[in-house]
Formats: structure tokens, sequence, C-alpha cells
């Protein structure tokens, strides 16, 4: 399973990079898209200019097997909506951390992210 | 404690994520995933373990007239060697439900039941049976192996040492694949062309094993449950649980070839009978918008609730969401648009003829 070292994650499973001039990008790790399967597609419910709050629903994302809430890393406003992978949610299965879905700035620190190794430990309890 | 397959050691190998279901664990997908699982069986061939289905063989002078009583089919005029699918009723027309019936001799027949009824089925069939039988269930001794595809007709018969059943819905006895006796038919659940073999558990690893090298070539892949269900969908069969359950009648659900009304008598005719024209019927919808119905959600027309989703899923070959739901009579025609209730976000649908695919004739 792959988890960066240079991200942040949330106990259910979105990941954020920190970017050097002041956003947050969200999107779903590796351990989710191969959890869900083979992604068939992603609703957000949020549009830039909208206010996201840290761990609620920003959308959700629907696989052959399951539907599950995208929940936002951290609370701000959204910056912009990565059109690219909501259309081709594919992309997640094959580049998790390279398809990312939102970008959020200005936005609040959340002490509640994990770091690699904090969620590496979740993830090989589940 | 969910029970082993003789195959779980096969799935773990070849990397299954293995899941509960019905008693058994088994693999949802391996590790080509869902979609890609599902198009191999569609263009090439899948191969599935289907262990945990329950096999009971009927026998005695009075099967023939058990059968009759107790299944909605009608089997006479049935030759040894052919299967005949049939729901099976409560005396409320409800599906106790849905099997497969090979008839091996004319005082022998082979019942294969859903996996999560078969407690249920083998308790149901005993109270009912009368006269001189004997019913034996050998599903902890059987292994059971599907190979689906249009190649798996010719992967098959390059392992089998005779010749396989060549007509849809008959098999053939004790036919030799790697090293193993088995029973082969000539049936499935994915809509396409294929075999169902039966085998002693000892057996079985050898045979997936074999299959699974011979057909690498021919694109065979191993399939999970997850392809198994999409697969079944694409093709509109029922799933017990599902399309059918004791509320809901086979007529209701779209199977009133398989209900012989012109038979003398069987269990649930009378109510089926009085029930008169079903007030509910099983459609298909495909999703117009986004998303994809799931079971339960509820139907609407003009703001009123004329029915549920009873399976849902994206269609990998279709290359787009799919439902079936059961609706109020006469509540939609093929065309018509409708909304699913899909956890609160209204979801434009269309009524759709079933099935959604039939694979082309050969």
């Amino acid at each position: 399973m792959n988890v960066p070292g240079d991200l942040f994650y949330t106990a259910t499973h979105e990941w954020v990079r920190f970017t050097d001039d002041g956003f947050a990008l969200a999107g779903l790790t590796d351990h989710a898209q191969e959890t869900l399967g083979d992604l068939a597609y992603i609703n957000l419910s949020c549009a830039a200019g909208d206010t996201v709050t840290a761990a609620q629903a920003m959308g959700e994302v629907e696989s052959i097997k399951a539907v599950t809430d995208i929940n936002a890393p951290v609370s701000g406003t959204v910056a912009a909506v990565n059109e690219q992978t909501v259309e081709h949610p594919e992309q997640i299965n094959a580049d998790p951390y390279g398809a990312w879905l939102v970008k959020i700035g200005p936005y609040e620190p959340n002490p509640d992210l994990l770091d690699a190794l904090a969620y590496e430990l979740l993830i090989a309890q589940e | 404690m969910e029970k082993k397959t003789a195959l779980y050691d096969a799935h773990l190998r070849a990397k299954g994520k293995m899941v509960p279901f019905a008693g058994y664990l088994l693999p949802v997908s391996y590790e080509a995933g869902i979609a890609a699982e599902h198009m191999a069986v569609r263009t090439a061939a899948g191969l599935f373990d289907v262990s945990h289905m329950g096999e009971v063989l009927l026998s005695g002078s009075d099967a023939f007239a058990n059968l009759q009583n107790l299944l909605t089919n009608n089997f006479s005029g049935m030759a040894d060697g052919q299967i005949r699918y049939s729901p099976m009723c409560n005396t409320e027309g409800g599906t106790v439900d849905d099997l497969l019936v090979y008839r091996k001799d004319k005082n022998l027949y082979e019942i294969v039941l859903n996996a999560a009824n078969r407690e249920k089925d083998i308790a149901w069939i005993q109270k009912q049976l009368k006269g001189h039988f004997a019913l034996t269930d050998i599903s902890e001794s059987t292994s059971q192996i599907a190979i689906q595809g249009p190649r798996s007709a010719e992967i098959l018969a390059a392992l089998a040492d005779s010749p396989l059943s060549v007509k849809h819905y008959t098999f053939t006895e004790n036919i030799g694949v790697a090293g193993a006796r088995c029973l082969v038919s000539r049936t499935g659940y994915t809509g396409e062309d294929g075999f169902e073999l039966y085998m002693e558990n000892q057996s079985a690893p050898l045979v997936w094993d074999t299959l699974t090298a011979a057909g690498r070539n021919a694109g065979l892949l191993p399939c999970g449950l997850g392809a198994r269900d999409t697969l079944r969908l694409e093709a509109a069969m029922p799933l017990y649980g599902h399309e059918l359950d004791e509320d809901i009648t086979p007529l209701e659900a779209g199977l009133g070839r398989f209900v012989r009304m012109d038979k003398d008598a069987f269990i649930g005719k009378e109510a089926l009978l009085s029930a008169g024209i079903p007030r509910r019927g099983r459609i298909g919808l495909e999703i117009l918008d986004r998303g994809i119905a799931r079971a339960g959600d509820k139907v609407i027309l003009d703001g009123r609730e004329i029915g549920y989703v009873t399976s849902g899923t994206m269609a990998p070959y279709l290359g787009k969401a799919i439902a079936m739901a059961l609706i109020e009579s006469g509540g939609a025609a093929d065309g018509d648009e409708l909304g699913v209730d899909c956890r609160g976000r209204m979801l434009r649908a269309r009524v759709t003829a079933l099935p959604f695919y039939k694979a082309a004739k050969k």
C-alpha cells in the first residue's frame, strides 16, 4: 500500500497536500481506491467559492461495490475543483496521489490529521 | 465463523480479496478488479468458485411426484441429462428459493440451491415430501467451479477426456478433467455460454489450477463475487434476497414461464391463482444521471413512491448504471422516465426492456 511520507491523512481515507503557495489539495488514498475497487462516479457537493468543514462530507464516491462520503480534510474555502478527476474517476484508481479532487484555501489547520506513519498504522488495523 | 471452500488457498495465492458470503469466505474480486473480471467473461472466459452453492439428491419412486408438488415448473417429459430451472413457492405464493433440477435418472434428481437458503430449503422440502423418497445433502463434500464466457468451451474441451454437453441446460456425468471425475453442465449465471463443474472437494484445487493455467493464453481470469453479481445483473437474472424472497411471487418477479399453472397442483398454486393479476412487476432501469441506484432505493413517479430498487450497479460491459426494480403493475412502460431516490438525491432513470445484455447467438 502506497502512503507517501510528504502527505497528511484523515481517518476516513482522504489525503491532503499542503502547497508552498498556501493551498490544501485533497484526494482519496491508495487504500481507499483499493478498498472501493473500480470507481464509477464522483459527485462533489461543493464548488469553487463554497466553504467546507473538516471531517464533513464534501461529496460522494461511487464504485461498483459501494458508495461512500468524501470528507473535507480541512476547513476552508474551495479554490478549485479538479473536473478532470471528477469526469474520469478511474484516474484515482490509476494514480490516487496525482488525481486530486478539491483545492482548498485559505484553510484552517486541522490538528486531527494523521501523518504517514500514523495512517499506515490505522490501515494496518483495518 | 465462516467456512472455507476447498479452493481457499488458491484464492489467497491469486490475491483474492476474501469476504464473508452466505457462511463462506469467498473472493469478492482478485487483482484485476471487478470490471476487468466482468469484461473477461464477456469477451474471453472467467473462472468462479461457486462451491458455496447447495446440492441435494432426491431419489426414490416418488421423487418425480414430489418435485411436481414442491416446484412451480413442470418436470414431465424431461430426459436423463436435462436440467430445468424452477422457483419453489411457499403456500402464500411467495418464493422459498429458486433452483436448478438435474435429472440423473427417472428416480434420481440433483437439486442445486442457493447457499444462503440451504438449511431453510432442506427443512422445507423435508416437511413436504411424501411417499417413497430419500433426500441427501451432498453440499459439504461437493465443490463447484464455473467456467463462463465465449471461450470457455474451447478451454474446457481441450482438458476434458470426453465430449461436453452441446445444448444449454444439459449435463454429462463422469467427465475426466485434471484427473477428477466431474459432472459438467452447460449452465451458468452470467448470460454467456459456459459450464458448471461439480466434483469431490479433494479434486477441486487441481481442477482450478489446471483450468487457470490452460485458459491464461485465451484471456481467462479468476472472477469473484463482485463480477458474478454485475454479470448476472446485466443479464437480468434474479438473485434470491433481491428480486425474489418469501414475500415476492415468481409471477411478480417476471418468472411466469417457469410457473406452470397447467400442472394439476403445486405448493403455492392456489394462492397465485386467487391473487389474480400480479400487483407488482419487475422492470429494468437505466440511470440517466451520474449515480448508481442501489437495492432499497425508492422508485418515484410524479412525486409518488411506486416501488423500490431490488439490485443496481455500474454495468461494466454496457458502461452505464443499471438497476432492476419491483414496481406497481402498470406503473411504467418501456421508455418512461422515473425518479430513483438515491440517498436523498433524485436520479432520473429510464424504464428499459430486460435483459440489459444478451450474448450474440453463435
